[in-house]
C-alpha cells in the first residue's frame, strides 16, 4: 500500500483534509496547492465566517476558472478587512467600487471581456447582506435579469456588520442590533419584515439559484463548482455567522451554521430556471434554542417575556420544514 | 462630406466611429436620441465588437461603465439632469479610480420643480468630482469634442464629459461635417489602459486608503488634472492639423470685428467690457453682437469650451486688462451668484477686471437677442449689477412673501 502525504489544512465536516476520500474527491482545500485566493494576512475578526466562506467560495471558483477569474466586490467587512492600502490580501484579479454596485460593475467587466472575444475569463461579484438585499438589489435585480454571466455570491451575516451591526432587511425577527436594540414593547428587529434573496433570485428564473453554510464546505465547494459550470446569471446565498455582530464566541461559528440547518431555520437548497431541485436533509432536527441560545443578539428571547417570540421561532422552523420539505424521504 | 443632422445623431454616429467597447446608458430626456441610435448600430452590426448593455438605473449605467473600462474596453455612456445626480456616486468613484470614460451630458435643468429644458445646472453640480468636462458651443463641436474626449481622458486615465446643451443642441439640426471612421483610426489611438483587471497580471484597484495615504492620492489627482489642461491643447491642436476645424480648445477669443473665433485675436484692453459664456449661448451673444457691431459697438467675446480643468491662466490671457467682464451663466449657486461667475471671478482675483454674474436660460427660458443687447448698452452706462437674472419676470410670477428676505440686487 502506497501511503500519500495529506496536509493538514482544513477540518470541515469531512475531518482531516478528506483524508476518507478518493483523491479525486478530496476538498480543494484539503491539497497543499490550493490557490489561497484570499492569502493570509488580512483583518478579519477571529472566527469570521465571511473570511472563511469567501476563501473557500474563492478558491473554488478561481479553480474551476482555470485560474481565469475577475472579482468585483461591495463594500462591506470582506472589502475593508482585506484591502487596507497599501496591502491587498486578494490575488486574482479584483475590483471594489461602492457599496451597491457590485453586479453592475461584474456586468461591465463581463460585457468588456465578451466584446474583447475573452469568453475564457469568467466573472464573480460578491458582496455582504446590506450590499445584495438593501442597497444594491436593484443591480442585483438587473443582473439576473438581463442573465448576465456572473456569479453572485451574497454572504448573509444578517447585518450591516462593517458599520458597527446595524439591521439589514435579512436580519431575523428580534435580532438586537445598535438600530433595533432590545428595549421597549417588541425588542429587536421588527417581526414580519425582512426578505428572502433566494427567493427573490428564484423569481427571476435565472440559470442556478443555491444556499450554503459554513457548516458544510463542501457542499458549498461543490455549489460553487456546479455555479461555475453553468453559464449566465447565478446566485449562491452563504449564512455567515459573525462573532462580533452575533454575540457569539469565535469557536462557535460552525456550530451556529449547522444549528440554523439542523432546526430548520436556514433551508440548504438548490433551484434551476426558477423550480428547487434539491433541499439538504434535516439529519438530526434540533431545537431552535440551540441556534438561538449562543447568540448574545437574542438574549432577550430567554428572559421573561421572551416565550412568544421563542414561539414565534419554533413556528418559523416549522414552517419552513414543510415548505422545503426538509424532513421529508424525497433526495 | 457636409450633412444636416440633429446634434444628438452626429454625436451618436462619431461616438461609434471612435469605437467603443461598451455603452451603457439609462435612458432621460434630452439624452435619449443619442443612446437609441447607439442601441440600433449595435444591433445592425455598424457598431462592431460592441455590446450595448440595457441596465436599470443610471448608477448601474455608470457601474458598469466601471467594470468595463477597468476590464480594458473604451466605454462610453451619456445622461442628463437628474439622472447624473441619480449617478453621482459612481460618477467621483470612476475618476477617483482613474477610468477613462467618456461621458455625453445632454445638459438639462435640475428639479423640483421637474423640468426637461436646458440650463448647466446638472454638469456644473458635479463640478469637484473629477471630471474633465468639456462644453460644446454648436453641433459641430459636440460631435468632434467627443474625439477629442476619448484621446484626452485615456492619455491622463481621466474620465471625462461632454456637455452639450439639450435641445438647443441636441435636438437641433444643423450642417456638420462628422469625422469618418478611418479618420478617427488615425487620429485616436488605440485604448491602452493604464491599469486592467488582468488574468495575467492580477491587480487589486479600489482599495481603502486611510488617513496616512488618503491625502497623498487626492493630491495625485490633482497634480495629474493641473496636466490636463495642456494635453487638451495638446490634443485640440493636432485635431486642428488633422481636420482642419476647430475643437477643444479651452477658451476661444472672438475677434470683436469680425466676431469670428480668432486666437490671433489682442487681449481686451482697459476700456473694453468682455462677455464670457459657456456653450450654444456663445453662438446667441454672436448674433445679438453683430447689429450692435454695425453701429460701432466693440464688445469682446469669451467662450469656455474647458470647464474643467477650468484654463486660469487662458482666460487671463484672453481678457487682458478689461474693466467689465459679464458672466452669461446658465447655473446658479442659490445664495451666491452664478456658477460659471464664481470660477471666473477666481481666475481674475488680483485683476482690475469688474466682474459681474448674469443669470440667463434657466430651465430652457430662451435667451433673446434683444435682451442681451439690452445688456451690453447697459454695461456700456455702467448699470449692470453684481448679480442680475436676465428677463426676470418680477410680478409676473406669483410668490408668496417670504418672511423678511429680501430680493438682492
Ligand atoms: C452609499 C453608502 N451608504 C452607506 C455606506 C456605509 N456602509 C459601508 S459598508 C455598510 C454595511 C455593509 O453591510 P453588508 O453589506 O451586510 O456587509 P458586512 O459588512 O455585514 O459584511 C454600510 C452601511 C456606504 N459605504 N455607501
Ligand atoms: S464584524 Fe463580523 S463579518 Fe465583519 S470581520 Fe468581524 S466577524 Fe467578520
Amino acid at each position: 500500500m502506497t501511503t500519500v502525504h495529506i496536509p493538514f489544512l482544513q477540518t470541515g465536516t469531512l475531518a482531516v483534509g478528506g483524508r476518507l476520500l478518493g483523491e479525486d474527491d478530496r476538498s480543494l482545500q484539503s491539497q497543499a496547492d490550493r490557490p489561497s485566493s484570499l492569502t493570509k494576512g488580512h483583518r478579519a475578526c477571529q472566527g469570521c465566517a465571511e473570511a472563511l466562506a469567501a476563501r473557500w467560495v474563492m478558491d473554488t471558483a478561481v479553480e474551476a476558472a482555470d485560474e481565469k477569474l475577475i472579482v468585483a466586490n461591495a463594500t462591506g467587512c470582506l472589502e475593508v478587512f482585506s484591502t487596507l492600502y497599501p496591502e491587498s490580501a486578494w490575488k486574482p484579479p479584483w475590483i471594489h467600487s461602492l457599496f451597491a454596485n457590485a453586479a453592475a460593475v461584474a456586468t461591465g467587466i463581463a460585457a468588456s471581456l465578451h466584446s474583447q472575444g475573452r469568453d475564457d475569463v469568467r466573472v464573480l461579484a460578491q458582496g455582504g447582506d446590506g450590499g445584495t438585499v438593501d442597497i444594491g438589489l436593484a443591480a442585483v435585480s438587473g443582473m439576473f435579469e438581463r442573465n448576465d454571466d456572473v456569479l453572485y455570491v451574497c454572504y448573509d451575516n444578517q447585518g450591516y456588520m462593517n458599520t458597527g451591526v446595524q439591521r439589514s432587511s435579512a436580519t431575523p425577527a428580534s435580532a438586537r442590533t445598535a438600530t433595533t436594540p432590545a428595549v421597549g414593547r417588541q425588542p429587536g428587529a421588527p417581526v414580519g419584515q425582512g426578505k428572502s434573496m433566494p427567493k427573490i433570485a428564484m423569481a427571476h428564473e435565472i440559470p442556478y439559484v443555491a444556499t450554503a453554510t459554513v457548516a458544510d464546505l463542501r457542499d458549498l465547494e461543490t455549489k460553487v463548482r456546479t455555479a461555475m459550470s453553468i453559464h449566465g446569471a447565478r446566485y449562491l446565498h452563504v449564512l455567515v455567522p459573525c462573532p462580533l455582530g452575533w454575540g457569539s464566541s469565535s469557536s462557535e461559528s460552525i456550530n451556529l451554521s449547522r444549528a440554523a440547518v439542523q432546526s430548520g431555520i436556514f433551508p440548504v437548497l438548490e433551484a434551476r430556471a426558477g423550480e428547487i431541485t434539491d433541499v439538504q436533509r434535516i439529519r438530526q432536527r434540533m431545537d431552535v434554542e440551540a441556534y438561538l441560545r449562543p447568540q448574545a443578539r437574542f438574549a432577550h428571547l430567554f428572559k421573561p417575556g421572551g416565550e412568544d417570540a421563542l414561539e414565534r421561532w419554533r413556528a418559523l422552523a416549522d414552517a419552513n420544514i414543510r415548505r422545503y420539505d426538509l424532513m421529508g424521504e424525497r433526495s | 462630406m457636409r450633412e444636416v443632422l440633429e446634434g444628438s445623431q452626429a454625436v451618436a454616429r462619431t461616438v461609434a466611429r471612435c469605437r467603443p467597447g461598451v455603452v451603457c446608458a439609462y435612458p432621460i430626456s434630452p439624452q435619449t436620441h443619442i443612446v437609441e441610435a447607439l442601441s440600433v448600430m449595435a444591433r445592425t452590426g455598424e457598431l462592431s465588437d460592441c455590446e450595448y448593455v440595457n441596465v436599470e438605473s443610471e448608477f448601474s449605467a455608470m457601474s458598469v461603465s466601471i467594470g468595463s473600462s477597468a476590464a480594458g474596453s473604451r466605454t462610453y455612456t451619456a445622461t442628463a439632469s437628474q439622472g447624473l445626480l441619480y449617478m453621482t456616486e459612481a460618477v467621483f468613484n470612476a475618476a477617483g479610480m482613474g477610468l477613462p470614460i467618456v461621458m455625453t451630458v445632454a445638459n438639462r435643468a435640475i428639479g423640483a420643480p421637474i423640468n426637461i429644458w436646458n440650463d448647466q445646472s446638472d454638469a456644473l453640480a458635479l463640478r469637484d468630482s473629477g471630471w474633465l468636462q468639456l462644453y460644446a458651443t454648436d453641433n459641430q463641436e459636440a460631435a468632434d469634442l467627443h474625439v477629442i474626449a476619448f484621446a484626452v481622458a485615456e492619455e491622463l486615465g481621466m474620465p471625462a464629459m461632454v456637455c452639450m446643451d439639450g435641445f438647443v443642441l441636441t435636438h437641433a439640426s444643423d450642417v456638420v461635417e462628422l469625422a469618418s471612421a478611418e479618420e478617427i483610426d488615425a487620429f485616436l489611438p488605440a485604448f491602452r489602459p493604464q491599469q486592467v483587471l488582468d488574468v495575467d497580471h492580477p491587480t487589486t484597484i479600489g482599495t481603502m486608503a486611510g488617513p496616512e495615504s488618503f491625502t497623498e492620492t487626492k493630491y495625485l489627482q490633482h497634480l495629474r488634472f493641473l496636466d490636463a489642461t495642456e494635453v487638451i491643447e495638446s490634443w485640440s491642436h493636432r485635431f486642428r492639423d488633422a481636420f482642419g476645424r476647430e475643437a477643444g480648445c479651452l477658451v476661444s477669443r472672438y475677434d470683436p470685428d469680425t466676431l469670428e473665433r480668432d486666437h490671433a485675436a489682442p487681449p481686451a484692453a482697459a476700456e473694453d467690457i468682455a462677455l464670457v459664456a459657456m456653450g450654444s449661448v456663445v453662438g446667441t451673444l454672436q448674433a445679438a453682437l453683430a447689429p450692435m457691431r454695425a453701429e460701432g459697438e466693440r464688445v469682446r467675446l469669451v467662450g469656455i469650451q474647458s470647464f474643467r480643468p477650468f484654463p486660469e491662466q487662458a482666460l487671463r490671457a484672453a481678457l487682458g486688462e478689461c474693466r467689465d467682464v459679464i458672466v452669461i451663466d446658465r447655473a446658479l449657486e442659490l445664495g451666491a451668484g452664478g456658477v460659471l461667475t464664481g470660477n471666473v471671478g477666481r481666475a481674475l482675483a488680483g485683476t482690475r477686471s469688474r466682474i459681474r454674474s448674469v443669470i440667463a436660460g434657466l430651465g430652457g427660458r430662451p435667451i433673446l437677442e434683444a435682451s442681451l443687447q439690452d445688456v451690453v448698452r447697459r454695461a456700456r452706462a455702467g448699470e449692470v449689477g453684481r448679480l442680475e437674472f436676465l428677463d426676470l419676470k418680477e410680478g409676473g410670477v406669483p410668490l408668496p412673501p417670504v418672511g423678511a428676505t429680501e430680493v438682492a440686487r
